[in-house]
């Protein structure tokens, strides 16, 4: 499957990587819903870090819709939760 | 996967959803269209071969019948050459009555005949509008694919789809970088103007220097003043006074020279 990572681009991954990155994905939303700023900053690292470790990048002009996204690395706790509750886009 | 990487998809799935609007494919109901199409053409090809088997069997039961005919119409003959005229009359009313089963027979072959001429007809065209339909469906699935993969290009540039999502957040984390660095820059000349912060650039007086000019323009107006009284007094001894006064200033300016700490370098 196809990740991107907001501004630095995207990655092709194993779908057997999925577990390992599905934890601190949901330790990143569990994060994200308490304000936790430290542990967010650390948990995105560590995936980003993960899908960079485990991806092989696409081409910059590859044109390909991504299956998941994830936040840019400098994105902050506050960005990232505005956008997750921004009801316009999520129905429900 | 239920956590922040499904939703971020989400967000921008939606996105691309609302700038597409691909609430139906129209590639897919197009082929649904031609399979019923075929599935249509399958039935009625079906029915023409089920007429035409069953004009095939009245044929068979024609000849049975037209066959049994003859071999009345033979034994009649044959009857009557032996004198059984009675045998004769027999076999001719049998032939009778299977001739008029050879009549029917021949009057449901051709419409079944009929029958079956239409609908290899309707088939034929039908095979034909099949065909057309499949060639403008795949014209028009490669249009919608052109159009679509456009659509893509033209959401990407316009950075609605998350495949420039991400170059648009960065070119607005870039402007609000700046715009915080104008603000930092301008709360920092702020800052310095009100002597909170330390100019360490050389440019701006410290405190001290700021008190010496202040009290060196001071004697610079005593001495005027001096000069002045001098001038209006017009006397040797004040004109002495002066010479002496601008000794003390010459002494006191070479004192200041002495001490060069307190000199704006």
């Amino acid at each position: 499957m196809i990740v991107r990572i907001m501004g630095e681009g995207q990655v092709r991954l194993d779908d057997g990587h999925l577990a390992e990155l599905n934890e601190l994905d949901d330790e990143l939303l569990a994060e994200t819903r308490a304000g936790d700023e430290e542990g967010f900053r650390r948990t995105l690292g560590a995936l980003l870090d993960a899908v960079r470790r485990l991806g092989a990048p696409l081409p910059d002009d590859s044109l390909e819709p991504s299956e998941l996204i994830l936040p840019s690395p400098d994105a902050s706790l506050s960005e990232v939760r505005e956008l997750l509750t921004d009801d316009g886009l999520l129905p429900g | 996967m239920s956590g922040v990487m499904k939703r971020m998809g989400m967000i921008f799935r939606a996105k691309a959803n609302k700038a597409l609007d691909r609430a139906e494919d129209p590639r897919e109901t197009l082929d649904y269209s031609y399979q019923k199409q075929l599935e249509l053409l399958q039935k009625v090809r079906r029915g023409v071969a089920d007429v035409a088997t069953s004009r095939k069997r009245l044929e068979l039961q024609l000849n049975q019948l037209q066959g049994q005919s003859s071999k009345l119409e033979d034994q009649g003959r044959k009857a009557l050459a032996l004198g059984r005229e009675d045998l004769a009359r027999e076999a001719l009313s049998r032939r009778a009555a299977l001739q008029q089963q050879v009549t029917d027979l021949e009057t449901q072959h051709q419409t079944l005949q009929g029958e079956e001429e239409k609908l290899t007809l309707a088939a034929q065209r039908l095979q034909a509008k099949v065909d057309a339909f499949r060639t403008k469906k795949e014209t028009i699935k490669a249009t919608y694919t052109a159009a679509q993969a456009q659509t893509r290009i033209g959401e990407a540039f316009s950075g609605i789809s998350e495949e420039m999502g991400d170059v648009g957040m960065a070119i607005q984390r870039a402007e609000d970088k700046t715009a915080q660095l104008q603000a930092r820059a301008g709360a920092i000349d702020e800052l310095l103007a009100s002597g909170a912060l330390d100019d360490h650039s050389g440019l701006a007086k410290d405190d001290i220097q700021s008190e010496l000019d202040r009290l060196s323009g001071g004697t610079d107006v005593e001495l005027e003043l001096q000069r002045m009284k001098a001038e209006l007094a017009g006397g040797s001894s004040s004109q002495q006074a002066i010479e002496g006064g601008q000794g003390q200033t010459q002494s006191q300016q070479q004192s200041k020279s002495d001490t060069p700490r307190f000199d704006k370098q």
